[in-house]
């Protein structure tokens, strides 16, 4: 273990909360929980992100008073890619749910092995 | 309907258990993994961290002069980096397409579960609807606030469009499908979205006219802080404002109910 363990502890948030996320994404069966555990995978990053934009005592990236001073503001650039990565999560998010709603009208089921033994079966 | 044979039983239960264990060791490597990445790390919310670097500072300290726009993310997304945005509304676009694709239904289905959702929509409620006709004003104003001090303050197409889209489906299920019909239907839909995307496709596509470094915007930047500044970034705003609207509620129109 490295020595900022307890300092960085927005970044450990971001950790436990995409792992969180991963592991929904592996051991559950339902593919609906495993859109929201890639939603929560998703939230952890911009978490991730976020912090590392983040400096102590200092304002967002909006100029006041004309003061062009790098120091004083917070890094504008995770925002930036932030911004990109909530607009893809929502997509993919979209549609994602709009493929499971159609496996859930022609099987009847979210579970991944019943779908794959019922489209067996359809062969 | 074919039963699966003793044998198969057997090997899908066999993988089904070598599967839950080797995802136990995949996840716990990965938490390891990144615990010893994050307590390696820089402190959290120091100036000096490698992240501050050269290029933020360049934003921040030319970025008023260049683009205009007071809010540094605003003129980052939308005059730098542009083309990004445009792909990012693009691939929102792409979405609701892909969606309509999958989940369209015939008028006459619409109808039917137009009439069906009535049943559960809380649209007969009179303490739901009173509350609604209050509040979807207000929050449609407050989204075109957001959309158009983008560049001023924090907000900007996207989250002011999020906002008129919830607004939109408030409207929706307070007043029924018949009424928001009257004024965003398929066609208004169509070209909402078709003409913003073209607009912000035409307004960027002077980069490529004039070279392709030429980042210098053909309006006047204007003062920076009035509401009229920030050359082509108040325009782009709107055009996102509006695809994020559109695409919002049409996703949710396409889940409730199949269509527009």
């Amino acid at each position: 273990m490295g020595g900022n363990f307890f300092t960085n502890y927005v970044e450990i948030s971001a950790v436990v909360l995409f792992c969180i996320g991963f592991s929904t994404l592996l051991f559950h069966q339902n593919l609906l929980k495993k859109i929201i555990g890639f939603n929560i995978m998703d939230t952890a990053i911009y978490l991730f992100l976020a912090a590392k934009g983040y400096i102590a005592d200092s304002d967002p990236a909006i100029i006041v008073d004309g003061i062009l001073d790098a120091g004083r503001y917070v890094n504008p650039l995770p925002g930036a890619l932030v911004l990109t990565g909530i607009v893809v999560s929502v997509s993919v998010t979209a549609f994602s749910l709009a493929l499971v709603l159609r496996l859930y009208e022609k099987y009847g089921t979210m579970h991944m092995d019943e779908i794959l033994y019922l489209s067996r079966e359809d062969r | 309907m074919r039963r699966l044979s003793e044998n198969e039983f057997r090997i899908i239960r066999r993988f089904r258990r070598l599967y839950a264990v080797v995802a136990a060791l995949v996840c716990l490597m990965m938490i390891s993994l990144l615990f010893l990445t994050v307590s390696n790390l820089p402190i959290f919310g120091e100036e000096s961290n490698p992240a501050n670097n050269e290029v933020v500072e360049r934003y921040l300290e030319k970025g008023l002069e260049e683009t205009g726009a007071v809010n540094i993310t605003a003129g980052i997304i939308l005059d730098y980096r542009a083309f990004d945005t445009f792909g990012e509304s693009t691939v929102l676009f792409l979405a609701v397409a892909a969606v309509w694709m999958l989940l369209k239904k015939e008028e006459k289905e619409i109808r039917v579960l137009m009439e069906e959702t009535l049943t559960y929509a809380p649209k007969e409620d009179v303490i739901f609807r009173t509350v609604a006709r209050f509040l979807t004003p207000c929050i449609l104003l407050f989204g075109i606030y957001i959309i158009l001090n983008g560049h001023l303050s924090p907000g900007g197409g996207f989250s002011g469009g999020a906002v008129m889209g919830s607004g939109l489906i408030l409207y929706n299920l307070s007043n029924g499908t018949a009424r928001t019909r009257r004024f965003l239907n398929e066609k208004v839909f169509t070209r909402v979205v078709m003409g913003a995307l073209f607009f912000y496709a035409l307004a960027k596509s002077y980069s490529f006219f004039t070279g392709g470094n030429h980042l210098e915007s053909l309006i006047p930047l204007g003062t920076p802080g009035s509401i009229f500044s920030g050359g082509l970034i108040l325009p782009l705003n709107i055009a996102v404002g509006l695809v994020v609207a559109c695409t919002g509620y049409g996703i949710y129109a396409l889940f409730a109910r199949g269509g527009l």
